[in-house]
C-alpha cells in the first residue's frame, strides 16, 4: 500500500469511528458504537506499526496533505512528519488508545453516556495523533488545542456533578495561560523564522542562535536572546499540557473524569504533550542554555514537590494523578538535561505502566462499587488476584525496580542530571534522587494499603461518617450514584475480562519495553535526524553511551547505587508504616501538623488561584462595567451630553410660555435694548 | 464577466420581495408572509452566489460594476462594483438573512409580514452598502439601513427598547453628521465628485488628511463599535428580538470595519499612519477590558455582546498594523465572527424562546433536557473561544501572530484573549448548559426543533468549514488586501 494513504489512514480512522459514533450516538446501539470506535482505533494501531517498521528500514516523510490557506508570504499547511519520533509516539498513542477502548466496553458499561464516551476517546486518538503527526507549529498547534477540547468534554463527562464541571473548565482556562504563551512564541517562530515548517524553522535555527529582540524599546539593555525569549515561551505552553508547577493545578482535579481517561490522556498521551513538543523542538532548545534552565528547574520543582503531595493523598486516583505530575517533571527535568531521547524514553515506559496503574485504580474503584478511598480497602489481594498482579507490575516499573521498564528510563535520567552541567542541574540531581525514596513511598503506601493489611471495606455508612472530616472534600459532593461503595458484608470481586486483559496487555511492556528498548533507542542513535543534541556543550548521552555496556549490566550495576538503596528504603518504610506499625503516620503526622497543613492544601496553589486571579479578574471587570462603562461612558458622557442639551431646552422652554405679555415685553425690552444700543454708539 | 447586474440583483431581489411580503398584510396571512419572505431571502441569497464563482481573484480592480447617473446635478452616480473585501459581506449578508427568516419562523406571530419585510429590505440595504462605489449612494445605504433596524427594535424589542434605540441614536447621530460633512468635504476637494475610487487617488495635506480621518473614525467607531463609543450595543442586543440581534452582529457591526477599509485607510493613508497607535491602543483596550467585562455579566445577550465588541477589537487591531496577514486576518474575523456571533445569538433566543429570561441564573443543566442544543452551543462556544478548526480560530490567530511581528506587546495584550475569551465563553456555558436541572422551567425544555436544527447546523458548517480549510475566504482577498496595502504605503501628501 502506498505509505502516504497509510499515514493519512492513521489519524483518520479514529475519526470515523468518533463521527459515527458521536454523530449517531442516539441511534445506534452499545455494541455498533464500541465496534467501529475500536475498530478505528486498531486500524490506527495496525497501520503505526507497518508505519514503524517502514521508519526502521530507513524511510521517513515530510510533506503536505492540504493548504489550508495563504496570506501575505506566509503559507500554512496541514502535513505529517513522519520519522522516529513521531512514530514512537504514534504506536505508544494508539496502543494505549486500544487498550482503554477495551477496557470501557467493561468499565462503562452501566453509564447512560456509553456511545458519547467511545465517541470522545476515538476523537481524542485523532486530535493526539494530529499533534504528534504535524510537520508544522498550526498543526501543532490544532492537535494541542483539540486534545484540550476533548480533555475539558471528558474531565466533565459526567456534567451532573458540580465538582466535575469547575474541573473541566478549570482544566482548559489552566491550559489556556499556558496557550497564551505556547502562541507567542509560534508568533516569534513566524515573525523571525518566516515560516511555521519544522523543517525551514530549524534549518535557519543555527543562524538565527545570536539573535537579540527588544523586550524594553528604545533601551539598549532591554533586549533578550530570540532563542531564549522563543524557547521559554513555547515551553510555557508545554507546562500548561505537561502540567509544570505552577500550571500543573488542573491535573489532580481532572480525575473528576471517568478513570479510563485518566489513564490515556491525563497519564499516558495528552500530559506528555508537552514533552513530545520540546523534544520536537530540541534544535530549537539546543541552542538556549538560559531555556534549558528553565526547563530543568521547573521540572525538579514539579519532579520533587508534586511527589510530596502523593504521600498525603487518600484517593486513589490522586494518588496516581500526583504520581503522574512528578513523573512528568522528570521527564522536563531529562528535556532540560538535554537528554531528549531519553525523555521520550520514560514517556514511552511511564504511558505503559502509568495507564497500567490507572486501569488497575480503576478496576479496584469497580471491585469497591465506585469507593475511592484507600483507607476503606485493604486485604483486596485476594479478591483481585490480576489486579493484584499487574499493579504490582506497575509499581514497581513505576519505583524504578532493576529490569522493569521504569527502572531503565529513570535511572538513565538520573545519570543524565548527574553528567549535565546546565544551570540548575544541582538542584534537579538532588530532587529526582530524593524523588526515588518518595515515589517509592508513595506508590507502596498505596499499593500497601489497598491490597494488603486488614479488609477495612465493608463498613460504608460507619467510615463515611467519619472520614468526611478528615479533610477529603470530594467525597460530600460526588452524588451518591457514583459513589457507594461496598455494603457490609459486601467482597470485592475482580473485573470482567474486557477489563482484566488491558491489565495483563499493558503489564507486558511495563515488564520487558526497558530492556529491549533501552540500548537502540538511547544509545544505539534510533533518535538521529528526529531529535538534536549540541554534544559539544551537551555531552551527557554521548559519556553514557560509553559506560553503557548492555541492558543486563545497567540493571546489575544499579544494585549497588545510591538510587537502587533509596527506592528500597521506600518501600521498606511504607511497610513499616502502612502494614506494620500502622500508628506511626499519626504520630507524624500531629508532630508536624503545620507542615502538613500545607501539603494538605496543596501548597495553597489553588487558593491562591480562586481567590487573587480569578477573583481579581472579577472584581476588575465589575469595577470596569459598573465604574467605566455604566459610570463614566453612560453617566458622565452620556448623561452629561444629554443632561446639557436638557438644560438648554428647559432654558428654551421658559421663553415659550404661551402668554401674549410675556411676548410683548420681551418684544417691548428688545426693541429698547436695541434703540439705547444705536443711540449710544451714535 | 456575467451580463446580469448582479449586484442591483442582490440589492433590489431583497428589497422587492420585502415590499411583496408587506403586500400580504393582515396577521391571517402570516404563513403566506413566511413563505414569500423564505422565497425572496433564498432567491435574494441564490444570486450571490455567482459573485463568488464568477469572482476574478487575480485583479484588484472592481468587478460586476453598475454605473449609471443619479442625480446628475451633483454628479452622484449609482457606482456599484465589489472587490475580494466586499463580495464576501454581501454573500455573508444575503445568507445570514435566509437564517433570520427561518429563525423567526414560528417565534414571531405578531406582525410577521413587517417582520420579515423589515429583513429583507434591510437586507438590501446592507448589500448596497458593501456594493456601493459612490460616497453619496454608500451614504443614503448606511442611513437608509439603520431604518428597518431601529423599527425591528423598536416594534419587535424588549419591554426597555425606547431606551435602547434612543441610545442608538444618540451614538450615531453624531457620526453620521461627521461623516455627512466629510463626505461634502471630499466632493468639492476632488473638484465635484463622489466617486470612491477617485478619492482614493486623490491627493491631500497632512491636516486635512487628518480631519477627514477623525471625521470617519468617529462614524466608524460607533458602528463597530470601538470603545468607548461601545456602550449602546449591549443595550440594543439586549432588547433586540432574535433576529435582529443576529443581523446586529454578524452584518451590522462589520459597516464600521468596512467603512476603516474602504474610506479611512485609502483616503488618508498618511492619517492612519499618525493615527495608528490610537487605533491600536483603543483596540486593546477592547480586548482587555471589554473581556473583563464580558466576564462578570449575569445577562447572557449583554455577555456575547460584550464579546462581540472584543471580537470586533481583533479586528480594528488587525486593520492599523498594514501588513497582509493582520489585514486578511482582521477580515476573516469578521467574516467568522458573523457565523459565531449570529450563532450565539440564535442559542440563545433558543432558550429565551423556552424559558423567556436571558438572566444566566434562570438557567442550569440545560444539557439534561436538550442535548442536541447543548452539543451545538458547545461548538459555537468553543468558536467564540476561538478553539482551532472553527472559524474563530483563524481570524485571531492570524492577527495574534502578525502583531508579534508589529511589537511583541501588542501581540502579548491581544493574546490575553486566549484567556479571557474562554474563561467568560466556557463560564456561562458552565452555568446555563452542565450541571443539576436547576429549575422547573429547565426540567420541562424540549430539545431543538427540526427548523433550529437546520439553522444550527448551517451555521455550524460556516464555522467549521471555514475553520477547517479557510483557504477559498483567504483566496478573494490577497489581490485586493495587496492593493489596500499599496495604497495605504504611499503618502498621499501634496
Amino acid at each position: 500500500m502506498d505509505m502516504q494513504k497509510l499515514y493519512l489512514l492513521v489519524p483518520l480512522a479514529p475519526l470515523l469511528g468518533a463521527m459515527i459514533a458521536g454523530l449517531f450516538c442516539r441511534i445506534i446501539s452499545r455494541p455498533l458504537a464500541h465496534t467501529v470506535t475500536i475498530a478505528g482505533v486498531a486500524t490506527a494501531f495496525l497501520a503505526s506499526i507497518l508505519i514503524f517498521q517502514d521508519v526502521l528500514a530507513g524511510n521517513t516523510f515530510n510533506g503536505t496533505v492540504y493548504h489550508w490557506m495563504t496570506s501575505g508570504d506566509y503559507s500554512f499547511e496541514v502535513g505529517f512528519l513522519i520519522d522516529q519520533l513521531t512514530v514512537t509516539m504514534m504506536l505508544v498513542v494508539t496502543f494505549v488508545s486500544l487498550m482503554v477502548h477495551i477496557y470501557t466496553i467493561g468499565y462503562m458499561q452501566d453509564d447512560p453516556g456509553y456511545n458519547r464516551f467511545f465517541s470522545y476517546i476515538s476523537l481524542f486518538t485523532f486530535a493526539m495523533l494530529m499533534l504528534v503527526m504535524s510537520n508544522n507549529f498550526m498543526q501543532l498547534f490544532f492537535g494541542w488545542e483539540a486534545v484540550g477540547l476533548v480533555s475539558y468534554l471528558l474531565i466533565g463527562f459526567w456534567y451532573t456533578r458540580p465538582t466535575a464541571i469547575v474541573a473541566n473548565m478549570k482544566a482548559f482556562l489552566v491550559n489556556r495561560v499556558g496557550d497564551f504563551g505556547f502562541i507567542l512564541g509560534i508568533g516569534l517562530v513566524l515573525a523571525h523564522f518566516g515560516s511555521l515548517d519544522y523543517k525551514t524553522v530549524f534549518s535557519q535555527a543555527a543562524a538565527l542562535a545570536d539573535v537579540l529582540v527588544p523586550i524594553v524599546p528604545g533601551v539598549e539593555w532591554g533586549t533578550v536572546s530570540l532563542m531564549s525569549a522563543t524557547c521559554i515561551l513555547l515551553f510555557i505552553g508545554a507546562m500548561g499540557k505537561s502540567a509544570q508547577v505552577p500550571l500543573h493545578v488542573w491535573l489532580p482535579d481532572s480525575m473528576e473524569g471517568p478513570t479510563p481517561i485518566s489513564a490515556l490522556i491525563h497519564a499516558a498521551t495528552m500530559v506528555t504533550a508537552g514533552i513530545f513538543m520540546v523534544a520536537r523542538m530540541s534544535p530549537l532548545f539546543e541552542l538556549s542554555e538560559t531555556a534549558l534552565s528553565f526547563v530543568i528547574i521547573i521540572g525538579s520543582i514539579t519532579a520533587l514537590f508534586m511527589g510530596f503531595l502523593g504521600i498525603i493523598q487518600n484517593d486513589i486516583k490522586r494518588v496516581v494523578a500526583y504520581s503522574t505530575l512528578s513523573q512528568l517533571g522528570y521527564m522536563t527535568v531529562a528535556l532540560g538535561a538535554s537528554a531528549y531521547s531519553i525523555a521520550i524514553f520514560h514517556l514511552m515506559t511511564h504511558a505503559f505502566f502509568k495507564a497500567l496503574l490507572f486501569l488497575g485504580a480503576g478496576a479496584v474503584i469497580i471491585g469497591m462499587h465506585h469507593d475511592q478511598d484507600i483507607r476503606n480497602m485493604g486485604g483486596l489481594r485476594k479478591y483481585m488476584p490480576i489486579t493484584w498482579m499487574t499493579s504490582l507490575v506497575g509499581s514497581l516499573a513505576l519505583i524504578g525496580t532493576p529490569f522493569f521498564s521504569g527502572f531503565y528510563s529513570k535511572d538513565s535520567i538520573i545519570e543524565a542530571v548527574a553528567l549535565s552541567n546546565v544551570f540548575g542541574s544541582g538542584f534537579a540531581y538532588f530532587a529526582v534522587m530524593a524523588g526515588v525514596f518518595i515515589t517509592a513511598f508513595y506508590s507502596f503506601r498505596m499499593f500497601f494499603l489497598v491490597f494488603h493489611g486488614k479488609e477495612r471495606f465493608g463498613k460504608h455508612e460507619s467510615s463515611h461518617g467519619t472520614h468526611s472530616h478528615d479533610g477529603d472534600h470530594d467525597d460530600e459532593e460526588v452524588s451518591p450514584d457514583h459513589h457507594h461503595g461496598l455494603g457490609p458484608g459486601e467482597k470485592p470481586h475482580e473485573p470482567p475480562l474486557v477489563v482484566t486483559l488491558p491489565l495483563i496487555l499493558l503489564a507486558i511492556p511495563s515488564l520487558f519495553i526497558g530492556y529491549f528498548a533501552v540500548e537502540p533507542m538511547l544509545f544505539g542513535g534510533y533518535f538521529d535526524g528526529a531529535v538534536f543534541i549540541n554534544s559539544h556543550i551537551h555531552p551527557a548521552i554521548e559519556e553514557m553511551g560509553k559506560e553503557f555496556h548492555g541492558a543486563v549490566a545497567m540493571a546489575l550495576h544499579s544494585f549497588s547505587t545510591p538510587v537502587f538503596f533509596l527506592a528500597v528504603s521506600g518501600v521498606v518504610t511504607a511497610w513499616v508504616f502502612y502494614l506494620k506499625c500502622p500508628n506511626i503516620p499519626a504520630a507524624i503526622k500531629s508532630v508536624f501538623d503545620p507542615l502538613y497543613k500545607v501539603l494538605e492544601n496543596k501548597y495553597y496553589f489553588d487558593e491562591f488561584n480562586e481567590r487573587i486571579i480569578a477573583g481579581g479578574a472579577r472584581l476588575l471587570g465589575k469595577g470596569l462595567w459598573r465604574g467605566g462603562d455604566a459610570g463614566v461612558i453612560d453617566g458622565v458622557i452620556v448623561g452629561g451630553s444629554v443632561r446639557v442639551v436638557e438644560i438648554f431646552s428647559l432654558l428654551a422652554k421658559l421663553l415659550q410660555s404661551g402668554h401674549i405679555y410675556h411676548y410683548a415685553f420681551s418684544m417691548i425690552f428688545g426693541v429698547c435694548a436695541l434703540l439705547s444700543f444705536w443711540l449710544l454708539r451714535a | 464577466m456575467s451580463e446580469m447586474p448582479l449586484l442591483s440583483l442582490a440589492i433590489w431581489v431583497p428589497i422587492l420581495a420585502g415590499l411583496v411580503v408587506l403586500t400580504s398584510g393582515a396577521e391571517r396571512n402570516a404563513s403566506l408572509a413566511r413563505k414569500f419572505a423564505l422565497i425572496g431571502a433564498g432567491i435574494g441569497f441564490l444570486v450571490t452566489i455567482p459573485l463568488y464563482t464568477g469572482f476574478d481573484v487575480s485583479t484588484p480592480t472592481m468587478q460586476f460594476v453598475e454605473l449609471m447617473p443619479w442625480i446628475p446635478r451633483f454628479n452622484i452616480n449609482y457606482h456599484l462594483g465589489v472587490d475580494g473585501i466586499s463580495v464576501l459581506f454581501i454573500i455573508l449578508n444575503s445568507f445570514i438573512t435566509f437564517i433570520v427568516v427561518v429563525a423567526g419562523w414560528k417565534v414571531i406571530n405578531f406582525r410577521v409580514a413587517q417582520y420579515n419585510a423589515g429583513f429583507l429590505i434591510m437586507s438590501g440595504f446592507l448589500n448596497g452598502i458593501f456594493a456601493s462605489l459612490d460616497g453619496m449612494l454608500f451614504y443614503v445605504f448606511f442611513e437608509a439601513s439603520l431604518i428597518p433596524l431601529y423599527l425591528i427594535i423598536g416594534v419587535w424589542g424588549g419591554p426597555n427598547r425606547v431606551y435602547a434605540a434612543f441610545k442608538f441614536f444618540l451614538f450615531t447621530l453624531l457620526g453620521s453628521l461627521l461623516f455627512l460633512i466629510a463626505l461634502i468635504y471630499l466632493y468639492f476637494v476632488s473638484g465635484n465628485s463622489f466617486s470612491i475610487l477617485e478619492w482614493h487617488q486623490l491627493p491631500m495635506a497632512l491636516d486635512a488628511q487628518k480631519w477627514v480621518f477623525l471625521a470617519f473614525m468617529v462614524a466608524f467607531a460607533v458602528k463597530v463599535p470601538m470603545w468607548p463609543v461601545h456602550t449602546w450595543l449591549p443595550d440594543a442586543h439586549v432588547e433586540a428580538p432574535t433576529g435582529g440581534s443576529i443581523v446586529l452582529a454578524a452584518i451590522a457591526l462589520k459597516l464600521g470595519a468596512y467603512g476603516f477599509l474602504r474610506f479611512s485607510l485609502p483616503i488618508a493613508p498618511d492619517a492612519s499612519h499618525e493615527f495608528s497607535g490610537l487605533l491600536i491602543g483603543l483596540s486593546l483596550i477592547a480586548v482587555v477590558y471589554i473581556g473583563l467585562v464580558a466576564l462578570v455579566q449575569q445577562d447572557m445577550k449583554k455577555l456575547v455582546a460584550y464579546s462581540s465588541i472584543a471580537h470586533m477589537g481583533f479586528v480594528t487591531l488587525g486593520f492599523f498594523m498594514f501588513s497582509p496577514l493582520a489585514l486578511e486576518g482582521a477580515i476573516v474575523q469578521m467574516v467568522s465572527h458573523g457565523f459565531v456571533a449570529g450563532a450565539m445569538f440564535f442559542c440563545i433566543g433558543v432558550m429565551y424562546d423556552r424559558v423567556h429570561s436571558r438572566q444566566i441564573a434562570d438557567y442550569g443543566g440545560v444539557v439534561n433536557t436538550m442535548p442536541k442544543f447543548a452539543a451545538f452551543f458547545m461548538l459555537f462556544a468553543m468558536a467564540n473561544a476561538g478553539l482551532p478548526a472553527t472559524s474563530g480560530f483563524v481570524g485571531e490567530f492570524m492577527v495574534i501572530l502578525a502583531s508579534v511581528k508589529f511589537n511583541f506587546w501588542v501581540a502579548f495584550t491581544a493574546a490575553s484573549t486566549m484567556i479571557l475569551g474562554a474563561a467568560y465563553t466556557l463560564w456561562m456555558y458552565k452555568r446555563v448548559v452542565f450541571g443539576d436541572v436547576g429549575n422547573h422551567h429547565v426540567a420541562e425544555l424540549s430539545d431543538i426543533s427540526a427548523r433550529e436544527f437546520f439553522v444550527l447546523a448551517l451555521l455550524a458548517v460556516g464555522a467549521l468549514g471555514m475553520g477547517v480549510y479557510p483557504y477559498p475566504f483567504t483566496e478573494v482577498l490577497h489581490s485586493s488586501v495587496n492593493e489596500l496595502l499599496r495604497h495605504v504605503a504611499v503618502s498621499k501628501i501634496l
